[in-house]
């Protein structure tokens, strides 16, 4: 029986160090999609057919890049308005709001606890993610400790869990413009910052899945005592 | 199960590796119910359960009649000063048919209409097979690796927020009725979840490769079962 399943390393003491053995030291090539080994020259998966990469910086050329374009579309995001409302054939008056002034619009008719929802989704999750993508793709295969590395994994699965919620402002323009076709009564458009803010989310989306978690752990010593 | 679980250093046959940190496994088969987790991060690698098979294929099946109904049917009905105007998701895409932001709405009808039906068909695809004992289909394993890359991009559950928020927005400038549809998407959403506790990839995989031989479900892959008790209860860095 193995100590600690670890391949190829049989530790049945419990108080010496231990070793974290990783597909890429024993030479192979792990696949991220289905969890096959294989020889480290192999290019795909025989299994699920997925191409496989060894853990390397160079794949955060991407992370780096689908950013950028992320970062870049939240601008016109912000800038613009989300959608504009017109009332009675625009005699009461048009209203053009970006994502900014529509918390505070909100918050002016009460609805705090949706104000808190759209001001979480649509300002502070999108800005967290660039600032945690930033500090992940900086620090990763930086040196660690256990601890450190623990920390980088806990904030990429947080990270890749959140982003996709920061499409709710643009289901809720989507929504509202659709619905609230009422004629000469009352309607809304969709303004260019919905388009561009769902593009931003799209990209820090794929941003965040072009992150290779494995090089969290690639700056750790190979051996560690309890 | 082989007890001395054979695997090749050199070829990798009999390994499994963590996604997540690249640890290294020895493949060993794991009872019913057993949760294999990376020594390492804690990353879930297995967590075969039985019958997960028919399970996914019935919630599947679920999931399309209730995509059917959650697009034909009134998904809100809106009325102020005696206009009425109710809509259906699939009357919204037609509204939209020349405008200009057909883009934006059918990228919002891709990842809340489009990706959880074809997710469903892709997973009774690779499943039914699997679930009766029978070899997998030509392709299964392209199938259920395309069904994986999609599922962050299925949005339901993101959309029936989002709606709660609209509802909110306009209830100052008009009254709003529920429609069935809406209901049918908040039901999808209790399907989606139930579904997300009996899946296993690592299973799966198994079971694409093994050609659906010794598979119900139960098959399982990696070193974690010793791994698993020693580590959880002995070993925290
Ligand atoms: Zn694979
Ligand atoms: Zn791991």
């Amino acid at each position: 029986m193995m100590g600690w399943g670890k391949a190829g390393e049989v530790d049945d003491s419990d108080d010496g160090p231990r070793t974290v053995l990783t597909a890429h030291r024993a030479g192979l090539i792990g696949c991220r999609a289905c969890g096959r080994v294989w020889p480290e020259d192999e290019v795909t998966c025989h299994r699920c057919g997925a191409r496989l990469t060894p853990p390397d910086r160079r794949s955060l050329q991407a992370v780096w890049a689908w950013l950028i374009a992320g970062m870049i579309f939240y601008i016109p995001a912000n800038l613009y308005p989300m959608m504009s409302t017109q009332t009675f054939a625009g005699l009461q008056g048009n209203s053009k709001a970006t994502i900014y002034e529509g918390v505070i619009e909100l918050i002016h008719h009460g609805n705090y606890d949706i104000a808190i929802i759209v001001f979480l989704a649509s300002i502070v999750v999108p800005i967290g993610k660039f600032v945690s993508i930033i500090w992940l793709a900086r620090a990763a295969g930086r040196p660690a400790s256990v601890e450190d590395a623990h920390l980088r994994l806990k904030i990429y699965e947080v990270v890749e869990f959140i982003g996709r919620w920061s499409m709710i402002d643009v289901f809720v323009v989507a929504i509202l413009a659709a619905l609230v076709q009422l004629g000469f009564v009352a309607s809304i458009h969709p303004g260019p910052a919905a388009v561009s803010f769902a593009l931003s989310v799209a990209f820090t989306m794929l941003s965040a899945q072009s992150f290779d978690p494995r090089l969290i752990w690639r700056g750790l010593p190979l051996r560690r005592s309890r | 199960m082989t007890d001395d679980a054979r695997y090749d250093m050199t070829t990798g046959e009999g390994l499994v590796v963590c996604p997540r940190c690249d640890a290294l496994f020895i493949e060993v088969e794991l009872e019913d119910g057993e949760t294999a987790r990376c020594t390492r991060c804690e990353t879930v690698i297995a967590r075969p359960r039985t019958g997960a098979f028919s399970q996914i294929i019935a919630l599947s099946f679920t999931t399309m009649v209730l995509m059917v109904g959650a697009v034909f049917f009134p998904f809100l009905e809106i009325s102020r000063m005696g206009f009425g105007n109710a809509t259906s998701i699939f009357g919204v895409v037609l509204a939209y048919a020349d405008g200009v932001l057909l883009p934006l709405v059918l990228g919002m009808v891709a990842m809340v209409v489009a990706l959880p039906v074809i997710r469903a068909s892709l997973l009774l695809y690779v499943l039914l097979p699997l679930a009766k004992g029978q070899a997998p289909h030509r392709h299964a394993a392209g199938a259920f690796r395309l069904s994986e890359q999609m599922r962050p991009w299925s949005m339901a559950e993101i959309f029936i927020i989002g709606t709660s928020v609209a509802l909110v927005k306009v209830a100052g400038l008009a009254t709003i009725h529920l429609g069935p549809a809406f209901w049918a998407f908040c039901a999808l959403i209790l399907v989606n979840v139930t579904a997300k506790g009996y899946m296993c990839q690592t299973t799966i995989w198994d079971a694409i490769e093994d050609g659906g031989a010794s598979t119900d479900g139960r098959e399982l892959v990696d070193g974690l079962r010793n791994a698993n008790h020693d580590v959880l209860a002995a070993d925290r860095p």
